[in-house]
């Protein structure tokens, strides 16, 4: 009974933190930073693919969503600017 | 792009052999666990991903060229397909048949891998997860490389 209860707290904290890092995302300026919170989003979704027993899909998202998805971004910002202009 | 620091450039080369090993495993034990050629693939194309920030494209590009990771992926795509028809040949006499499971076609197979946890019980399908795999690598590693290098052309003002 008592291992319910946590997964259930964890099925409520974890769909927050992705909220929270997608919101991180979109209102930092530093968009190396931004790229990290788009990363850390990624990875809470492969840990809530993996809670919901799909391991499958959680090693695909994290393979590429946390990684590949990050080294990408990081390659554009570099060639453009870094800061994003207050418009 | 002209790489990072020297602390980033030792950490990723030292760690770089792990991601490849653990990569390899997802695709060797595709049928046993979870994951597959796409997984896996996608595991070690993240590392060499990591290599390629970390070192630089131009520093990657004199290493490996992006004409042969064409070639590797053709392979795999060849090899998959290629498989695939041999089941035409052999076995059930259909397309992707598996005709490697418990057969007399090729006959030490069945023997080998006997005894490391039973890795060989699912006759071609190791063999079509390392096609995939292979081609999964060596895409996703030509696109990160051949972004990198084109971006890294574009800073140095060079671009036609």
């Amino acid at each position: 009974m008592a291992e319910n209860i946590l997964i259930d707290i964890i099925h409520i904290i974890i769909p927050i933190l992705i909220v929270a890092s997608s919101f991180v995302a979109v209102y930092l300026k530093d968009l190396i930073a931004a790229a990290i919170a788009v990363a850390a989003m990624s990875l809470l979704l492969s840990l809530e693919f993996f809670i919901l027993q799909a391991p499958d899909v959680a090693i695909a998202e994290a393979g590429v969503g946390a990684c590949l998805t990050t080294a990408i971004l990081v390659i554009a910002i570099r060639a453009t600017k870094r800061m994003e202009d207050e418009a | 792009m002209s790489g990072m620091s020297k602390i980033v450039k030792t950490i990723s080369a030292t760690i770089l052999p792990f991601i490849t090993i653990y990569g390899l495993y997802i695709i060797a034990h595709g049928h046993l666990t979870p994951g597959g050629g796409f997984q896996g693939g996608a595991i070690v194309a993240s590392g060499f991903a990591m290599i390629v920030v970390a070192f630089g494209s131009i520093w990657t590009m004199e290493k490996i060229k992006e004409k042969h990771l064409s070639i590797i992926e053709s392979l795999g795509a060849i090899g998959f397909i290629g498989l695939a028809f041999f089941g035409l040949l052999f076995g059930a006499k259909m397309f992707f048949a598996n005709f490697l499971v418990k057969q007399d076609v090729i006959p030490f197979f069945n023997q080998i891998g006997q005894g490391l946890s039973n890795i060989n019980t699912a006759g071609l399908l190791p063999l079509m997860n390392l096609a995939v795999g292979l081609k999964v690598i060596a895409g996703l590693f030509a696109i990160v490389l051949v972004m990198a290098y084109a971006t890294s052309k574009i800073k140095e003002g060079t671009a036609k």
